[in-house]
């Protein structure tokens, strides 16, 4: 009896042993072919944004016909959970055991950072972020070897500040979720809107998983012109939902994420008071350009499964950053030896016209880039949709300040900025 | 009073504890398992003595195999297979003791290692935070004994809430105090650090060794496991873990026998909470960071799933059961479709529950009934999987 | 004497605060306390209906149902596709079907778990538990599959989805609040009515009862003791569905919710007393109003709140506020 489990536990131990041996050394790809690892959340809350995601990344290789500086481009998924535990985790899968050439990704503001700290202990890989936009993974402490191709949360809402005064919105209250990524968009609203004269008159930081709001929308003063609302996904609806019911009819301003697509295009009946709500962005579902019309015919005439009507945010994102990519192969020809040292260096320098407008990266690896400011507005065929009222060319870091305003000012948090 | 008199007391009792016995329906009290958990011979000699016998063919075999894994093994295999397993593991074999011979299962073992991590980070050194939090940049070898300290009591203070219910109310009751704990940690910034929580703290360097690396650290966590491993297997049959197993099967009569239940439940939650914190801070060092993300229900309930994958009869199960689960989290987006492989590993883990109630080992016992020998047959029958 | 001192003691400690804090609150801002308060009692209307199931099927199986979460989820999306099947919203029936077509696709799935599952496994009750984990872990990730990670969001009748308007004389503003969760504040005080009818005037309610306070004697008393678990399980479940359309118009649903409403059922149970339904009332008013005025009066920890209040009961009757002593 003794034997019999000594044997089956050696077997084990040696089937163990082989595995790993065997998936270790078999990964690496021939020398034709570089692997692009994608990374974004196909687990848990934010599993539709990632798959969307990955639509965006494939796309972004479709369009280049599978093809980068003279070489087969191969695509491998990774999946998180949007936390950043397991971001880094997928990560260091496919770094050190799938051995990919460039990682693209994560989607969401803390598994940037981690992704960012760990990029430092393999200075020989390049890091591609995916869309999170969290302000200190490029401002705090940058890693050389990552790069960020698209602008961060509070680039996002640098200029609607100003289009909220232009409404005539001088106080304005603020409901926002208690973590990184309100703070940073709540930043980048109030930098020049308290520059210039608004007041934001009360900030009810609502903890993350809140979802009955109606004790925080009876504490709206009667006298505020306007509600800035940054919550997003089934939060926004939530909160729209009970401010109808308590009869609070206040003009909304949006975040990024609260007026996107999936708010917009929720199953039910659609409700008019949408309509007008102001928000920020770094691209917008109506941009009048060629580049824009030419990206959304693209991602329609791919022919996912389950995509949306057009492509959210995260493809969007994850589109620019896959492409960035594959330009720096098609730079540097292919060639990604030598730790990759030319293709980083090239990255650094790369600049290119993506379907929202030009692109290119500041000293810290972070884009300067486009923001929309955008109203929701009915479309003919009875759908909403986000129309584009001005363009704010060319946000950087910070946020329309100088960078010793900027500086002085610091990252965002539950108290910074602040004018009551 | 021997360990055999213990045994052969408690074995007539029908047992209180809120295991699955056997496949089927309910059980009959002939039924009910030995406390000695199948580790065969232990009651005739003295204690260390059946520790010394326990030492067999298999475990030399087990140990080299753990002892040359790194040598063979990729970089990758060595940290993020081998390294989270054994610290997993650790936490899991928590659970395994204060649940498996304590009778109580409680869920907040994470928690418990995510406090003494979150200790190691704030007494400890950690990078900046946005939020403002800061660490204190005490030395290792200061912090760490602090967070252990900490974690403990904390494991205690969960004890003398917990013990107060019994069975079945203990998993629900160690869940709401886990999510509590959850969301004050991502409420409080200026302590804990929000939802960003904590990150680059790193594993030290002592004496020139950089525990970071894979090697270094995977060799540091199956020395902290195997001695965690060895503690408890040595505590099993110590008298303390006698009579806790005697608690779990039959408070009423270890009551009546003089011994303080209440005082051998909260203490086995101590001993599992000084193991918790150990796992917990290879966590942190593993992880290199620690946010609410990390003791969230998900991590909570995944330390249940890995003790009851195992079996949480022997000890040996925890360990089992992290392998697997840590294979299974890496691997299944490569075997299985990718957008529902979350599907197949609930699959998995609800026929592994539904099929076999001690898990693997569990699972190993019925095929081993199915093809072995008579002799076999009836030692299963009497109740060992070891 | 010295028990008394310490009731006394504890009477002052909680109760103090709490009283310098309500007449604080009303002299400081009346209209935002009375919302506040009235907040706390609908939304403890809607933990009541999620845990009352969850309470009820605890208290005869002792079966810990952690799929009741999964429970809830999927009765307001069947709920939401019956709605949107009977006329898109238009009719004046289509809001009030989903009721009644939640309650009915989360009872036939609670059916087949007790009759396909747990009928097998009665007594044993941690792998009930672990069974419950596997389910919930597949049902929401099966429910993720078909309705994928949308927004679902329901259309009640167009006087549920304004607010009552109450005039306070003319130098007054009128006060106004959301006349949907005052229906929801009725209508569960009226399920909460049917279902203690139904466990104290009918048969198979008195077999529930019985079977809650000796499972053993029911089992000896020659009735089919499956049926009535079955029943049990079934109608637990099915208060989970109704309560899931309930608290989807309210709100919305999407995937995330079940763990929510999970965590909420346990706490509310955990506070009240395991296995009493009028504990669950109490619970869940204790905890959405610890909820509410922390949301309202202290936002960063109003989380921690309902959790305190949690350990203050465990602390001090560790069976729950009305729950019966366990031996």
């Amino acid at each position: 009896m003794r034997r019999s489990r000594a044997a089956w536990l050696g077997t084990a131990v040696g089937g163990a042993l082989l595995l790993a041996m065997g998936a270790g050394y078999g990964a690496h790809a021939a020398g034709d072919t570089i692997t692009i690892g994608v990374l974004a959340t196909l687990e848990g809350p934010f599993a539709v944004p990632g798959q969307d995601s990955m639509r965006g990344a494939e796309l972004a290789i479709k369009n280049h016909n599978g093809m980068a500086g003279g070489k087969k481009i191969e695509m491998k998924q990774y999946s998180s959970d949007a936390t950043p535990d397991k971001a880094v985790a997928s990560t260091r899968k496919a770094v050190e055991q799938d051995k990919v050439d460039v990682m693209v990704g994560p989607l969401s503001g803390d598994e940037g950072i981690a992704v960012k700290n760990y990029s430092k202990t393999q200075p020989q890989m390049t890091f591609i972020n995916g869309s999170s936009g969290a302000q200190a993974t490029t401002l705090q402490d940058p890693s050389p070897n990552f790069f960020r191709f698209h602008s961060e949360g509070a680039q996002w809402m640098v200029g609607l500040g100003e289009h909220a005064l232009k409404k005539g919105y001088k106080k304005i209250f603020l409901v926002a979720e208690d973590y990184g990524f309100p703070y940073s968009q709540v930043q980048g609203f109030m930098a020049s809107y308290c520059a210039k004269g608004g007041h934001v008159v009360k900030k009810a930081w609502v903890p993350l998983g809140t979802k009955d709001y109606s004790s925080v929308i009876s504490t709206i003063p009667s006298d505020v012109d306007a509600l800035l609302i940054v919550l997003g996904g089934s939060d926004a609806v939530n909160f729209l939902n009970q401010m109808e019911q308590a009869g609070i009819d206040k003009p909304i301003i949006g975040g990024s994420i609260t007026v996107d697509q999936t708010v917009l295009n929720y199953k039910g009946k659609k409700r008019e008071s949408l309509l007008g709500t102001a928000s920020a962005g770094p691209m917008a579902d109506s941009i009048d350009t060629p580049e824009w019309k030419k990206f959304v015919a693209d991602y329609k005439a791919a022919g996912f499964k389950d995509a949306f009507p057009s492509p959210s945010l995260f493809a969007y994102l994850y589109y620019v950053s896959t492409e960035a990519a594959l330009l720096g192969i098609d730079a540097v020809k292919g060639d990604l030896s030598n730790n990759e040292t030319a293709y980083k260096a090239a990255l650094s320098k790369l600049e290119f016209d993506g379907p929202a407008g030009h692109i290119k990266l500041d000293a810290n690896r972070n884009a300067i880039a486009n923001t929309y400011i955008t109203e929701v507005a009915k479309a003919a065929d009875g759908s909403f949709y986000n129309k584009v009222v001005a363009t704010i060319p060319n946000v950087d870091e910070n946020l329309g300040l100088s960078p010793d305003e900027f500086k002085k000012m610091g990252l965002g948090n539950r108290d910074n900025p602040s004018c009551p | 009073m021997s360990a055999a008199q213990w045994r052969r007391a408690m074995n007539t009792g029908a047992g209180r504890n809120a295991w699955a016995r056997g496949t089927g329906a309910p059980p009959a009290p002939s039924q009910s398992e030995t406390p000695s958990q199948g580790e065969e011979g232990a009651g005739v000699g003295g204690l260390l003595a059946g520790l010394f016998r326990q030492i067999g063919f298999r475990h030399v075999i087990v140990l080299a195999a753990v002892l040359i894994y790194p040598w063979v093994a990729t970089p990758f295999f060595i940290f993020q297979i081998g390294g989270q397993a054994l610290a997993l593991g650790l936490i899991a074999l928590s659970l395994t003791f204060v649940g498996g011979y304590g009778g109580m299962v409680s869920i907040a073992q994470m928690s418990i290692g995510g406090l003494a991590a979150y200790m190691v980070a704030i007494f400890g050194i950690a990078g900046e935070a946005q939020g403002g939090a800061s660490s204190l940049g005490w030395p290792w070898w200061i912090a760490v004994p602090i967070a252990i300290v900490i974690a403990t009591l904390f494991a205690t203070f969960v004890g003398w809430l917990s013990v107060r219910t019994e069975g079945i109310y203990t998993i629900m009751i160690t869940i709401a105090i886990g999510v509590s704990y959850f969301y004050l940690m991502q409420q409080n910034y200026s302590i804990f650090g929000g939802h960003e929580g904590f990150n680059e703290v790193n594993a030290p360097t002592v004496a020139g060794i950089d525990f970071r690396k894979p090697m270094p650290y995977y060799y540091l966590a199956l020395a902290l496991a195997l001695a965690g491993y060895f503690f408890i297997k040595y505590l099993l049959r110590a008298p303390f873990g006698v009579a806790l197993q005697g608690v779990r099967d039959n408070p009423r009569r270890m009551n009546a026998l003089g011994f303080d239940v209440t005082a051998h439940r909260i203490a086995a939650y101590t001993v599992a909470g000084f193991i918790a914190a150990i796992g917990g801070i290879l966590m942190l060092w593993y992880n290199g960071r620690i946010s609410p993300g990390s003791v969230d229900v998900g991590p909570m309930l995944n330390i249940l799933i890995i003790a009851v994958l195992g079996g949480m009869r022997h000890p040996i199960g925890a360990f089992i059961g992290a392998i697997v689960f840590v294979l299974v989290q890496n691997f299944a987006i490569d075997v299985i479709a990718r957008e529902r492989f979350n599907l197949v590993i609930g699959l998995v883990f609800l026929v592994i529950v539904l099929f076999s109630p001690d898990g693997l080992l569990g699972l190993w016992g019925y095929v081993r009934t199915r093809i072995g020998t008579r002799s076999v047959q009836s030692k299963m029958k009497s109740g060992g999987v070891g | 004497m010295n028990q008394r001192f310490w009731k006394w003691f504890w009477i002052v400690v909680i109760g103090v605060p709490l009283a310098v804090f309500a007449v604080w609150a009303i002299t400081a801002d009346p209209r935002r306390f009375v919302t506040t308060l009235l907040n706390g009692i609908t939304l403890g209307a809607l933990y009541f209906l999620v845990a009352s199931g969850f309470t009820l099927v605890f208290g005869l199986m002792r079966n810990v149902n952690l799929a009741h979460g999964s429970l809830y989820l999927l009765g307001a999306y069947m709920g939401w596709i019956v709605g949107d099947a009977f006329g898109d919203w238009n009719n004046w029936y289509s809001w009030l079907i989903t009721i009644p077509a939640g309650f009915l696709a989360a009872a036939l799935v609670g059916l087949v778990l007790q009759v396909g599952v747990f009928r097998f496994m009665q007594g044993q009750e941690l792998r009930q538990t672990m069974v419950t984990i596997g389910i919930s872990i597949v049902l929401a990730d099966l429910m993720l599959w078909w309705f994928g990670g949308e927004i679902y969001s329901f259309d009640p009748p167009k006087v549920l989805h304004v607010p009552l308007v109450i005039g306070l004389g003319q130098h007054l503003q009128p006060y106004k609040y959301p006349t949907y969760r005052l229906m929801l504040l009725v209508v569960s005080i009226l399920i909460g009515g049917v279902l203690w009818a139904f466990l104290n005037r009918t048969r198979i309610g008195m077999m529930i009862r019985a079977g809650v306070d000796d499972r053993n004697m029911l089992a000896a008393s020659g009735f089919n003791v499956q049926r009535v678990f079955a029943a049990t399980f079934g109608i637990g479940a099915g208060m989970a569905g109704m309560a899931g359309v309930l608290g989807a118009t309210q709100l919305s649903v999407s995937p995330g919710e079940d763990s929510r409403y999970l965590m909420v059922s346990l706490i509310v149970v955990i506070v009240g007393g395991m296995g009493s339904i009028p504990g669950a009332a109490v619970g869940a008013l204790l905890i959405a109003l610890g909820d509410q005025f922390g949301l309202a009066y202290a936002p960063t920890y109003g989380v921690v709140f309902t959790f305190l209040i949690m350990v203050l009961v465990l602390a001090f009757r560790p069976s729950g506020i009305l729950g019966r002593r366990m031996a």
